[in-house]
């Protein structure tokens, strides 16, 4: 069993402030792996614990920095890392970035049976570079998943949670899944598993590395373009409602009925 | 040249329409205005048969054709098939945009669309307009909500998700028929990979779907344990609207994830949102601040909860719901 885990490295959301200009701050911002990569990490990790034979590649799309996450989640138990990196693939969209992460994961990954995904990156929030993945390498895919389990060596069977329930999904090999909040933490990483990912070499593929041309990442290869950047308006705190407990439930009920809720 | 709106009509399990489908034809409607009126057609990929319920609400709300794919093979959503559906009807009718909710079932297909025509996406989308050129312009929050970004896109479909309940519902009084048009498509080479072989529905007693409350009530870690949370529910159904929680009150068991609100959960816009014990992390925040109206309970005054909050109570949660709660029974005669 070969599992190919993309992660991505995002800015600690409590730590993001903004300039006048919309840009970032970018000093004092810890870059953490994705919340939803981490579960990812674990589903894989928990595939392994069930299925020892199992070997790990986590891969990412990002400046030479973005090794660091890598090695992270080698702490955790992965086997390996490939950082997939070039300066011309700044600015790329969700299409660009999920054909550079198709085609190295085609022309460096080896033969593979399954790929995980977090659901969504918590810094764009788009969820679609998982399925464009599936798309770009014709898998199935199974999205907003909670729960994988191997069944046999070629069928998963996924837990996934929708509006309105829960399903249970058999997904034949080789396919993707991206998942959501599990029910289970991502592990932490541990002595022996830094120690292993402090000896371990992470290649870096550059554009040509994995065959992709200029007009096909990074903004080129982009299909949409940010036209304007701002900052919503602020909400601005309301009235303080004060009294007993007794006074402030009539006021609250008087405000639910100005409201038209309290039918 | 590519020409006219396109919807992706959803269907519920119940198989009902979506209400984001709704909402999408009314907002269609209007960017037709400014597009010289092209048409707006609805795509419906079903494997039902009794449809015309269907067809009178699509019409209803205002759409101009229906291009429907029909076959008993697309009973159960399939992300091989769908995907095989909706891109070739894509490919054969050529709209210029493309429009999708962004649920679950939407977000699983749209990449697949787009990635397969080569063609952009937008994703959760809260607005979407046309601009001076003629192009859609999608705005959408990033960073859970801190930046708006509005974006456009080079090929054709210009395709976006729209974030469901962000956009008005139509006043369903469109006096036309749309026309229905059969498209057969071969699925003869798309393998179907998944296999759906259990389904169980969300309990959900009295309450709606967190999604699409007008009202949540939702509890944090001052909650202290589950059986606390009893009493929020009972608030959440006199005010017909659902219980949620934040991260807290889920990773330590109280709560299902699925009515976890925020950056890990589901993003909501209620009308009234009632946050009771709820500190009001940033991440939490992103999950619910653009709710109409915050009413938030708490202890503790400096909680950041109530810089979003348009009513503040700092107050002792356990004394104020139940009295709240009391209330509220009364006036209803309870």
């Amino acid at each position: 069993m070969k599992i190919i885990v993309c992660i991505k490295q995002v800015p600690d959301t409590a730590d993001i402030r903004w300039t006048e200009n919309n840009t970032m701050v970018r000093e004092g911002v810890e870059s953490i792996i994705n919340p939803f990569d981490e579960y990812a990490i674990e589903t894989a990790l928990r595939i392994k614990d069930e299925n020892p034979e199992t070997t790990i590649t986590v891969l990412t799309m990002g400046p030479p920095q973005a090794e660091e996450i890598l090695k992270r989640a080698i702490a955790m138990g992965c086997d390996e890392g490939i950082l997939v990196t070039d300066r011309k693939f700044a600015g790329a969209d969700t299409q660009a970035t999920s054909r550079t992460l198709a085609t190295t994961i085609k022309e460096k990954a080896g033969d593979f049976d399954l790929i995980i995904c977090g659901q969504f990156a918590i810094d764009g929030d788009t969820a679609q570079t998982g399925p464009s993945i599936a798309q770009h390498l014709d898998l199935p895919q199974v999205t907003y998943a909670k729960e994988a389990l191997l069944i046999h060596q070629n069928k998963i069977l996924v837990t996934k949670e929708t509006e309105y329930g829960t399903e249970k999904i058999k997904m034949q090999l080789p396919g993707l899944i991206c998942t959501i909040k599990c029910d289970y933490n991502p592990r932490k990483s541990t002595i022996v598993g830094s120690m292993k990912a402090q000896d371990t070499i992470i290649p870096h593929y550059s554009m040509e590395d994995v065959g992709l041309s200029p007009d096909s990442v990074g903004i080129k290869g982009s299909p949409t373009y940010v036209s304007k950047a701002f900052r919503p308006a602020q909400r601005e705190a309301g009235e303080k409602i004060e009294g007993t407990a007794d006074e402030i439930a009539v006021l609250l009920a008087d405000s639910l009925k100005d409201l038209g809720v309290l039918k | 040249m590519a020409k006219g709106i396109c919807i992706f009509a959803e269907l519920t399990p119940e198989k009902t329409l979506a209400g984001v489908t709704l909402e999408l034809i009314n907002k269609a409607r209007e960017l037709s205005q400014k597009l010289n009126g092209e048409e707006v057609s609805a795509l419906l990929i079903t494997g039902e048969t009794d449809l015309n319920h269907i067809f009178d609400e699509l019409s209803k709300a205002g759409a101009d054709h229906i291009w429907l794919v029909q076959d008993p093979k697309l009973v159960q959503y399939s992300t091989d098939l769908y995907a095989k559906a909706a891109c070739d009807v894509v490919a054969q009718k050529d709209p210029s945009i493309m429009l999708i909710g962004a649920t679950t079932m939407g977000r699983d297909l749209a990449p697949r669309i787009s990635s397969k025509l080569d063609t952009g996406l937008t994703a959760d989308c809260t607005e979407i307009d046309i601009n001076e050129k003629g192009q859609l312009a999608s705005t959408r929050p990033t960073f859970g909500g801190d930046l708006m970004a509005t974006i456009l896109c080079k090929k054709f479909p210009q395709m976006a998700s729209v974030r469901p309940k962000v956009m008005p519902k139509p006043a369903m009084n469109i006096d036309k028929k749309a026309d229905v048009e059969n498209i057969q498509i071969d699925f003869s080479n798309t393998p179907v990979r998944t296999e759906l072989i259990e389904f169980v529905k969300n309990i959900q007693s009295d309450t709606a779907r967190i999604e699409e409350s007008e009202v949540i009530v939702a509890g944090g870690k001052g909650l202290r344990n589950a059986q606390n949370f009893k009493m929020l529910e009972e608030l959440a159904t006199l005010l017909g609207g659902s219980l949620g929680a934040s991260r807290c009150a889920v990773d330590a068991g109280w709560c299902e994830h699925s009515v976890q609100v925020g950056q890990t959960g589901k993003t909501v816009t209620p009308k009234i949102y009632i946050a009771c014990g709820i500190s009001g992390a940033i991440q939490h925040l992103a999950g619910m601040n653009s709710s109409d109206i915050i009413i938030a309970i708490n202890k503790d005054p400096k909680a950041p909860i109530f810089s979003v909050a348009s009513y503040g109570i700092v107050g002792d949660v356990f004394e104020i719901v139940p009295k709240l709660i009391d209330e509220l029974k009364n006036r209803k005669g309870l």
